[in-house]
Parts: structure tokens; sequence; C-alpha cells
């Protein structure tokens, strides 16, 4: 709740930080990433089978950016590229990329 | 009515009667019987509050700070190296807006230790963003008091209320004891238009990026240079809701008059020496001395300290001889803060006056009539300090 700043209107009504829980309230963190984590889906389990299985990226992401989808999605926007998800899959169907490397590549 | 009590006791009762419904204090000299007088108070339910004991003065600032986040009037109260625990807590609660009143019980900071008056805590948070303002009796103690918690409320800013320990805290003095009836007509409940509510959740305060952004319902949400901006304007504002404030209770009380700088003998004079605390009013003794022997000198305490009232300071030393700033405190490696404050104060004015620093009574080295009356005599009549800030009182 962000309230207005017209302080004829309301005298004092200043500003404070909240967040409430939600996609980018903490801002776009994804700026922060230097490692981006790719899914190989020839590897990734509910790709593979093609059902909802494991989970286990979703389920361990700290940030709440990946989806619980058939196969699995990370919003880049806001993933800071922890690693969290890499270190936990249990196929080793996600592995960190440089953004530099993305980036000189999409060049 | 009138009672003869502590100054303590008197800051005492200004909680009470303001209703504050939140106490957290860890007790340390010479705040400790303000802090029992509360907890008396709440024990034998002579007051509805609750009365949170803590293991150290960072934790009762945090509990002020949560209480006041849940919509709570809270308050707390320290002196000397309790304050400084606080030191992170208290720029945390100005950031975060919260209208927490705390009372400082002036005393000096350690190495050496020392539990006597000066003023070097209180003027070291000088910058955390909260209002602070000096009482010079126990009448303005309980006055500021119950005035504080208006101030907060309507600039949502935590305020200070400072007085002299010892001096102050630990003396009997008589003083009017205002109605529960008055004072609720003078503060209204505490409604703020924001608490934390738990079938809303929120994060308060957590990391603020350098930019402003989106927020999740798509309003623009201020960066952290935003919100600290509003802070600084906001404090600059709140010098007039004193001002208000002071009118306000004026009316209804009776007393007041002079929220920023209480002027004594000062029209005529040529020489103005300015304090801050009990020290100003023992000024005035040494003014009539002076007086009478032909200086025609004045003083005037100083009682709005942090936001700066530098329009009423300049409005009253512009013109004369001299200003004489009288401190329990020092900014160390230059001179006494609230000098350095005053100078710049007097910068734009056409007529500025010679300003003189003396440092007095460090560690509740007694401050003697006669020494303060020495001592400005010779201030007066110098055009320039020989030493400055010249330390008065020094017996080595």
């Amino acid at each position: 709740m962000h309230q207005d700043k017209n302080k004829n209107s309301k005298p004092f009504a200043c500003y404070i930080s909240h967040s409430e829980p939600g996609p980018g309230d903490a801002g776009r963190t994804g700026s922060w990433r230097v490692m981006r984590p790719v899914i190989d889906l020839k590897k990734c389990i509910p790709a593979k089978r093609n059902k909802p299985a494991c989970f286990s990226c979703w389920l361990y992401c700290p940030d709440g950016v990946i989806t619980k989808t058939v196969p699995p999605t990370i919003d880049y926007e806001y993933c800071k590229g922890c690693e969290i998800c890499a270190e936990e899959c249990p196929a080793g169907a996600i592995t960190m990329v440089e953004e530099t490397r993305i980036l000189m590549e999409e060049e | 009515m009138h009672i003869i009590e502590a100054g303590n006791v008197a800051a005492a009762m200004g909680v009470k009667l303001a209703g504050a419904r939140v106490i957290a204090a860890y007790p340390i000299t010479p705040q400790t019987p303000l802090t029992e007088k509360l907890s008396e108070l709440v024990d034998t339910g002579e007051m509805d509050a609750q009365y949170i004991p803590v293991e150290s003065e960072h934790s009762a600032m945090a509990v002020c700070i949560a209480a006041s986040s849940a919509g709570a009037r809270a308050f707390t109260a320290t002196s000397a190296n309790g304050l400084l625990y606080m030191n992170e807590q208290l720029h945390w609660a100005a950031g975060a807006r919260l209208p927490i009143v705390m009372c400082v019980v002036n005393r000096g900071i350690g190495a050496p230790w020392t539990v006597w008056n000066d003023h070097q805590d209180a003027v070291s948070q000088r910058d955390t963003g909260w209002i602070q303002i000096f009482c010079c009796d126990h009448q303005q103690i309980i006055d500021t008091v119950i005035q504080a918690f208006r101030i907060a409320e309507t600039v949502r800013i935590p305020v200070m209320v400072c007085y002299d320990g010892y001096i102050l805290s630990h003396t009997y003095m008589p003083f009017k004891l205002p109605e529960q009836s008055e004072v609720d007509r003078f503060l209204p409940a505490f409604e703020p238009d924001w608490s934390l509510d738990p079938g809303r959740p929120e994060n308060l305060n957590t990391v603020t990026l350098p930019d402003i952004r989106p927020d999740v319902r798509g309003n623009t949400a201020p960066g952290y240079m935003e919100i600290r901006h509003d802070l600084q304007a906001d404090l600059r504002r709140a010098i007039d809701k004193v001002s208000e404030t002071d009118a306000l209770f004026s009316e209804i009380f009776g007393r007041g008059g002079n929220p920023f700088i209480e002027p004594y003998r000062c029209e005529d004079a040529d020489y103005i020496a300015v304090a801050m605390g009990s020290v100003s009013y023992q000024l005035r003794d040494v003014i009539d001395m002076l007086r009478k022997e032909g200086v025609a000198v004045g003083s005037a305490g100083l009682r709005l300290h942090r936001p700066f009232p530098d329009r009423a300071v300049a409005e009253l030393l512009s013109g004369k001889k001299s200003a004489i700033v009288v401190e329990k405190a020092l900014s160390y490696g230059y001179e006494g803060a609230l000098c350095t404050d005053i100078k710049a104060a007097l910068y734009n004015c056409e007529k500025r006056p010679a300003v003189k620093n003396i440092i007095v009574g460090l560690g509740g080295r007694e401050i003697t009539t006669k020494n303060l009356h020495d001592i400005l005599k010779t201030s007066c009549e110098q055009n320039m300090q020989q030493e400055s800030p010249l330390f008065s009182g020094l017996k080595i």
C-alpha cells in the first residue's frame, strides 16, 4: 500500500517501504544474476515423462520464479541466479550458464 | 492540581496521561525510577498497558517498533550508553516513520564510565531522524511528554524528550498535574491510517532498491532516496507542527508559548547566552547578576534541537554583538555541535553576532553560578575568545 503523496489533501501521508507477496514486489532482481539456470528438457523429469512429477526446482526456488508446469519454466525477470535449483535437480537437468556468454551469443 | 515529585515521576505521569499502550524498557541510571514507576502503574492496574521487560535497550526499541507498527502507542526511556546501544534501531524507527516517544534522561558517555549528567548521549543521536526536545524543569517534562505523542502522531516521526539526569530526574519540584479530561481533549486516540494486519500480510522495510519500481499492484513504489527525502522534508515541516501543537496546548492548559527557544531578558541585550536543558534556567540567575553589574546580557534556552529551528534562532540572535553557546556536549575534534548549528543558522543574516563556545559540566562536573557568571562576563567583554571551545570548570 503506497499512500497518496498529495501533501495538501493529506498532510504527512508519508512514504514507507512496503511490499506485498507477489511477483516483483521486491523489484526486478533478474539484473543481479551472474549465472543463468538453463533447463535441459531432454533430462528434466516432468518434461521427459510429459506429466506432473518431481518439481524439486519449483519447490526449492527461494524466489518462487519457477513454474509448476510441464515443462517447468523460469522467470528470468526475477531469478537472481542463486543456483539452488541446479543443485537440487535430481536429474542434473539444470546447468548454470554465464550471462555474458548468453549475451555474446545473442549478439 | 499541583504535586511535588521527581522529574522521572513527572515523565511517568505524562506517559500515563497520554495513554501509552506498550512500554518496553531496560533500566539504566538515571532513567531507572521512570520505568520503575511505569511498571508499578501497570502492575497495580492504574495504567492499561503492556509492560514488556527486555534484555537490552536494542530490544526495547525493537519492541516499540513492532508495537507501533501494529498501531499501538509505544513508549520507552533510556540514558547514555543505553541510548547508544539502541542506535541502529533509532534510525530504523525514524525511517519506518513510527511515532514512538522516548525519554532520554541525559547522562555522559563512557569511557571513562560515568553515571552523571551531560548531553553527549542525546547530541550524539542528533542525526537519527528523530525529533529532539529538551526540557528545563519538571513542568516542561510532563507537558512535553504529552505534547510529544501528539507531535509524533501528527508528523509520523518519533520524538525524544530529553531532560538532565539527576539535576531534573532525581530532584523534587512542584508542578501542575494535567487533568485526564483535558489531556484527552488535547491528544486524540491513536488511530494510524495504516498498521500491520495479519489478514493482509506485507513486508516492511525490506531491501528497497535504489530506483523506483512498479509494485505488485502496478503502482509506482518509491525507492530508498524518495523515502529518505520524504523524512527530511517532513522533519522540516514538523517545525510548524511543533509550534501548532504548542499553541493548542497553551489554549487548553495555559502553559507554553516558546516551543523553539525561550528568551530571558533578550530584548535590549547586546549578548545572549544560549544553552539547552536545566543550565539554561540556571543562566537566568547569572543574567540577573550581570544585569545588576551593567552588562546588557540575556539568555535563551533552546527547546527544539531537531528539527533545528534555524529561523527562530536567527531572529533572536541577529543584530546582537555576540552569542555565547554554553554546551554540555561536543562534536569531538571540532566544537560544541550546537555552536556549529547556531553559526550555520546565522550565516545568511546581515548582522551576524560573534559566536563563542563554552563547554561546561561534562560527566557531572558541577556548574557553579559563580563560575558561569565569571566566564559569561569575560565572554561578553572580549571580542574574540582566546580558545574555542573554551572548557569552563576545569580544575587541572
